[in-house]
């Protein structure tokens, strides 16, 4: 009876009240404030690390949060785990599925499930059916998720949370991995269950999606709350500005570019993971000596492929020519290993995204991670450790490492001084081209200067710098040229001394809704 | 709303995980652990026999130590395990779960054996021990090249791989013992070469066992060696705790799984011949003793340290030994024996939780 009244009256489905996250020194939510009513749809925009997931993993009962209140239906409740969420009628459907590969979608949506009185897979897969009539799934309950494509197998989450009678539903980037036809077919079935009084949120980057599909959206902005505007009252351009934020003066000193030569000629690139989906299209570009080139993006539209393949790590179509300075020569580097392309005198330094899964052992100590570049010098069979660790110690104190002493496995060490060490480690190798994927991310403000200034040294020395960043500020002030890249497309190149964080954040999403002219043309065609 | 009114309260304890732990309170913890065992075990002993737990521990320690042959013997078990451990050390530091050191000591121990047989009295001494080193050595290394190829070019799984090597191999000495077996058909090989003792490593002095024991010895500290200061035991460790950070650094991935897996087999093949010509002269389907899967256990208790190993395979071979004295000399069956080595091992390797965890509880007020 209350609750009938207390719709009346608007008392939001779910309400968070001042939530903060912290993880360790990173605030990841501050203050955060919103809410949704029964029948709304609501976005949550925001660039990557704008703590979206951690907001939503604290109403799911994944995180709890260290300061503030979260409200259902009017009264506050205090959510520990999953299992207390679903108690609140609370889903959230991750983005990364959690399913067993080898059960039917009715024994994967009853899993876990201790509630039932009796027992009946039959019953279950008719109640399942029944849920998804009354929404408009298309989904077969005795399929083998292996079976199923993407699609289903988001289906089959979706229904899980609804079958558990779940009121809230949180979906965190349902359309990274939908085609535009499957995205459009979760929007009906989303507005259906929005007319039928559900309340949901919705994680995404994408405005076009934001625009077509919730009533309100709720912009957060490296961690902070920004606000939250009417879908009706609003357009890309001022979305985008609330969620790129102010600009931010960081004072990073940027020289200009001494007489920049072409190094590294990366011509038409493309490559597709084992499904078939394409992850690189038509990417090239030219690094040059003496400058940096930022690469800006959404998390997982190419990036990590781009330098991989470059690193020899990737297969790709296309070309990847290095001009060596010292020959004159052109090779291509195109499906070369590491050391075939390290044989060729090609000085290539990579600090890649995964420090301590990639670019570190993170059991070994901080010598025996210096040696991983150097470690085959010398014909003997035995390791050579004495100028390794001459190496550690001069890049402990140069960079001023906080470490117990060289001999500390780098896993003990906080994410700062991890990076100190990796960086350092590359840079020793007095590369002529030197790729750094986020090489700040998750850096305090001092390490990240540290990162920021051993960058210009690179550049200033020559060296073709290539920035991968996530921070529209830092590469703004970092960069010489800035390339945005938008789903394995680049979007556009802009010169980083007069460009602005709107025109870049406008390029990160724009491409989605080319993607569809451009499969157009080529239908035409 | 009653499920509305439900709270959840904070757990009374919880477990973390340590950061780094002090040598002296990581062995206070061992140290306590295996009194403990002791007591527990004792406590069991009374229980189950009604005899004197201190009776029982001294039986123990007579039966390892009690005469120059209880040593001797010991020692030899613990040499041959510590070998066949030291073996499949490389391969479970690269995290290449090789469980089929059982059946490459076996195929190891077979060849010795077709050496012996079918060359005793074509070659001289000197060249067929040679000749059975080479063939042990190769018949291991094969035993674990097959699964390792398998597991580089197509990523199957060597766990099930090597587990089955090992039943192929027992049933092919089943089938050979069969086919040498003196009197024919007793299904019992006996002692190969009686009289000449063709293929018999040399004893040193009256020492049945002390060859093999320096051999062992000269083993273990190569291994030490191999993967503490070696570039290839450097890959090995790399590949073992990332393989991505193995090819982002252009480590060949495959070439060290399958060298790993070579040097691992061929090690255990050499344990094969210690076995066969060194000291059994006979072959059987025993012959390994299981040895092959209780060095799994000493490897990994010993942290993949061979010098470590030494005395994790103490430990064990004193305990076989030991606990079968106590069946034998108090009328117990074997199983008794099993009973108190599992409970020691139990806590042995249980404390290890306690080195790696920390346990919190709840602080009494959590002032907001």
């Amino acid at each position: 009876m209350s609750k009938a009244v207390k719709q009346s009256e608007k008392v939001p489905a779910i309400r968070l009240q001042n939530i903060t996250k912290r993880f360790g020194t990173v605030v990841a939510n501050d203050n955060v404030s919103l809410s949704v009513e029964h029948g709304q749809i609501l976005s949550i925009l925001g660039e990557n690390g704008s703590g979206k997931t951690t907001l939503m993993n604290m109403i799911a009962g994944i995180y709890f949060p260290d300061h503030g209140r979260i409200f259902v239906d009017g009264q506050e409740v205090v959510i520990r785990s999953p299992k207390d969420a679903f108690r609140y009628g609370i889903g959230m459907i991750h983005q990364h599925f959690k399913l067993v590969d080898v059960f039917s979608a009715t024994e994967n949506i009853v899993l876990g499930l201790d509630s039932e009185p009796k027992f009946s897979l039959k019953q279950s897969a008719r109640k399942i059916m029944e849920i998804a009539i009354q929404y408009g799934f298309d989904i077969d309950p005795d399929k083998k998720i292996y079976e199923m494509s993407v699609s289903e197998k988001q289906t089959v989450e979706i229904l899980k949370v609804l079958y558990r009678g779940a009121d809230i539903l949180i979906l965190d980037e349902p359309t990274a991995v939908l085609t535009p036809q499957e995205t459009e077919k979760l929007f009906a079935v989303l507005r259906r269950m929005r007319d039928s009084g559900k309340a949901i949120i919705i994680i995404t980057h994408k405005l076009h999606e934001v625009l077509s599909l919730s009533d309100q959206v709720a912009v957060l902005c490296k961690g902070r709350y920004a606000g939250t505007v009417n879908t009706a009252e609003t357009n890309e351009s001022r979305l985008t500005e609330m969620m790129v934020g102010k600009k931010v003066t960081l004072n990073i000193a940027r020289s200009e570019p001494k007489d920049p030569v072409d190094r590294l000629i990366v011509e038409g690139i493309s490559c597709k993971n084992r499904e078939g989906t394409e992850l690189l299209h038509d990417i090239s570009f030219t690094a040059r000596a003496g400058e940096i080139l930022g690469i800006a993006g959404i998390a997982g539209s190419g990036q990590r492929e781009l330098l991989e393949a470059i690193a020899g790590l990737q297969h790709v179509n296309g070309k990847i020519l290095y001009r060596n300075p010292k020959t004159g020569q052109t090779d291509d580097l195109r499906d070369k290993t590491p050391v075939q392309i390290r044989e060729l005198g090609v000085r290539l330094s990579f600090v890649p995204e995964d420090r301590l899964g990639m670019g570190l052992v993170g059991n070994m100590d901080i010598v025996d991670n210096i040696m991983l570049r150097s470690y085959k010098k010398g014909r003997g069979f035995f390791l050579e450790r004495k100028s390794p660790r001459s190496l550690a110690e001069k890049i402990i104190n140069d960079l001023e490492v906080v470490t117990p002493g060289a001999n500390t496995p780098v896993r003990r060490l906080s994410g700062g001084n991890v990076q100190k060490v990796l960086v350092g480690r590359e840079i020793a190798a007095s590369p002529t081209v030197l790729m750094a994927a986020y090489p700040v991310r998750g850096l305090d403000i001092n390490a990240s200067f540290t990162i920021y200034n051993l960058l210009n040294q690179q550049k200033e020395n020559g060296v073709a710098v290539i920035f991968v960043g996530e921070d529209l500020d830092v590469l703004l002030e970092l960069s010489d040229r800035i390339m945005v890249i938008s789903s394995g497309r680049i979007a556009g190149t802009v010169d980083a001394r007069t460009a602005t964080k709107e025109e870049i954040g406008l390029l990160m999403t724009k491409n989605a809704v080319q993607e569809g002219g451009a499969a157009d043309g080529a239908a035409n065609a | 709303m009653a499920q509305q009114t439900h709270k959840t309260k904070e757990p009374l304890f919880h477990i973390a995980k340590r950061d780094a732990i002090v040598w002296w309170k990581a062995w206070g913890i061992r140290i306590a652990a295996i009194l403990l065992a002791l007591v527990v075990s004792g406590l069991v002993s009374f229980l189950l026999t009604g005899e004197n737990p201190l009776r029982i521990y001294v039986t123990m320690l007579d039966g390892a130590f009690g005469t120059k042959r209880r040593i001797w013997g010991m020692l030899q078990n613990l040499a041959m395990l510590l070998c066949v451990s030291v073996a499949v050390t490389p391969a479970f530091k690269m995290r290449f779960w090789n469980i089929g050191a059982e059946g490459q000591v076996l195929v190891g121990g077979l060849a010795s054996a077709a050496c012996m047989i079918l060359l005793g009295d074509k070659l001289p001494n000197a060249l067929l021990l040679l000749v059975i080193l080479a063939a042990s050595v190769l018949a291991g290394a094969l035993w674990a090249l097959i699964p390792a190829v398998f597991r580089a070019k197509w990523m199957t799984n060597e766990t099930l791989f090597t587990l089955m090597m090992n039943y192929i191999a027992i049933q092919l000495v089943s089938f050979f013992v069969y086919k040498w077996s003196v009197p024919k058909g007793s299904g019992q090989v006996g002692v190969i070469n009686r009289a000449t003792h063709a293929g018999w490593m040399p004893v040193i002095g009256k020492y049945d066992y002390l060859l093999n024991i320096l051999i062992v010895a000269a083993i273990t500290l190569f291994m030490y060696i191999y993967l503490k200061y070696s570039k290839h035991g450097y890959e090995i460790a790399v590949v073992g705790e990332s393989e991505n950070t193995a090819r982002y650094i252009g480590i060949p991935v495959k070439k060290v799984i399958i060298r790993t897996m070579l040097i691992s087999g061929a090690i255990c093949g050499l344990a094969g011949m210690l076995l066969v010509s060194g000291t059994d002269h006979t072959i059987s389907r025993d012959t390994a003793a299981g040895r092959g899967f209780t060095a799994i256990m000493v490897s990994w208790m010993a942290k993949f340290n061979p010098v470590f190993m030494v005395l994790t395979a103490f430990l064990i071979a004193f305990l076989e030994k030991g606990a079968t004295e106590v069946s034998t000399a108090f009328g117990l069956n074997e199983s008794f024996s099993d009973i108190i080595t599992g409970i020691i091992i139990f806590f042995i390797i249980g404390c290890e939780f306690f080195i790696q965890y920390t346990v919190k509880f709840r602080e009494k007020e959590a002032a907001k």
